[in-house]
């Protein structure tokens, strides 16, 4: 089922990223200020809107969990929350690169943009964890997706704290203006966070097929009566 | 802070861009072995079960 499309898909991003950061390279100028260090940021933002929608999506899917206690939902929202998690680790790692050649510092701790999203990916940093911690599935399943629709709600409300903050170090590219970006500098935002967005969904069917694929072989080991190979350990992953 | 030279700036740049493919490249490469498991354990259900012999009316073409 998630096998469906996975190739067109993956060669779609594929063909998606590759232009863009040709774009970036060989089609979008230097930034006035930053000089050359300013095409990170064709990386650094498109990866994190793309992290936090995957957050707020695995809030949905937590809800639908906890609407149908369909366990697919469960398991649709504990591979976006991972694959999210994923890209931001990408975003922390590019953010400081891109602070320490921009602005002479690794980390600067009183700029809001960057610790709430500090605090974002370390809320969802114990995600597993916590599901990790329960062992019964369905009490597991159910306290996770409570966390995912909590934490999915943070982060809009994470932004928009931050907007209003008043004073920032942190650029704003993405204003209520409509930014302050030239004509070919916008497309090539515009062409990276799609790719970034391809890139997403082909990592998650992947993961989710790669699941599907586990569970049916255990289904079909139950079926013909033949010997489950012993798990060595728990798993915090969802089992359908 | 000034704009950091070319030479300079080329670095981080390839740095940040380097760590982005590494990223995916491991993400990639965990997931490849994950699914080489579940190809094994296929082929090895494959081996134990017994081949199915069809009886004579699962034979006949409808």
């Amino acid at each position: 089922m998630y096998g469906k499309g996975l190739r067109a898909l993956s060669v779609a991003t594929l063909i998606t990223l590759t232009g863009a950061f040709a774009l970036v390279f060989f089609y979008a100028p230097n930034d006035a200020d930053q000089g050359f260090v300013q095409k990170i940021f064709y990386l650094h933002v498109p990866m994190a809107i793309v992290a936090l929608c995957g957050f707020v999506a695995g809030g949905i899917f937590a809800i639908q969990h906890l609407r149908t206690r369909d366990a697919r939902y469960d398991l649709r929202s504990y591979v976006a929350i991972h694959i999210s998690l994923i890209l931001a680790v990408g975003v922390l790692i590019t953010g400081a690169i891109w602070a320490r050649a921009a602005w002479g510092h690794w980390w600067v701790w009183d700029e809001p943009t960057l610790v709430s999203f500090l605090i974002i990916f370390l809320l969802y940093a114990t995600y597993q964890p916590l599901r990790f911690s329960i062992e019964d599935p369905e009490r597991q399943a159910r306290y996770a997706s409570v966390f995912a629709v909590i934490a999915g709600a943070f982060v809009p409300l994470n932004f928009l704290a931050v907007r209003l903050a008043q004073a920032y170090t942190h650029p704003r590219v993405l204003s209520t203006t409509g930014g302050s970006m030239p004509g070919d500098m916008r497309l090539t935002f515009v062409i990276a966070i799609i790719g970034m967005a391809l890139l997403f969904v082909t990592l998650w069917k992947f993961e989710m097929a790669a699941k599907h694929a586990r569970a049916n072989l255990r289904s079909l080991r139950r079926k013909l009566g033949v010997e489950e190979i012993p798990v060595a350990r728990r798993t915090a992953a969802p089992s359908l | 802070m000034p704009a950091l030279p070319l030479d300079e700036a080329g670095k981080y740049v390839a740095a940040a861009y380097l760590v982005f493919l590494a990223l995916i490249l491991v993400y990639v490469v965990i997931m490849g072995v994950r699914l080489a498991r579940i190809e094994r354990e296929v082929a090895e259900l494959d081996e134990a079960t017994p081949e199915r012999t069809l009886a004579p009316e699962e034979e006949r073409v409808p």
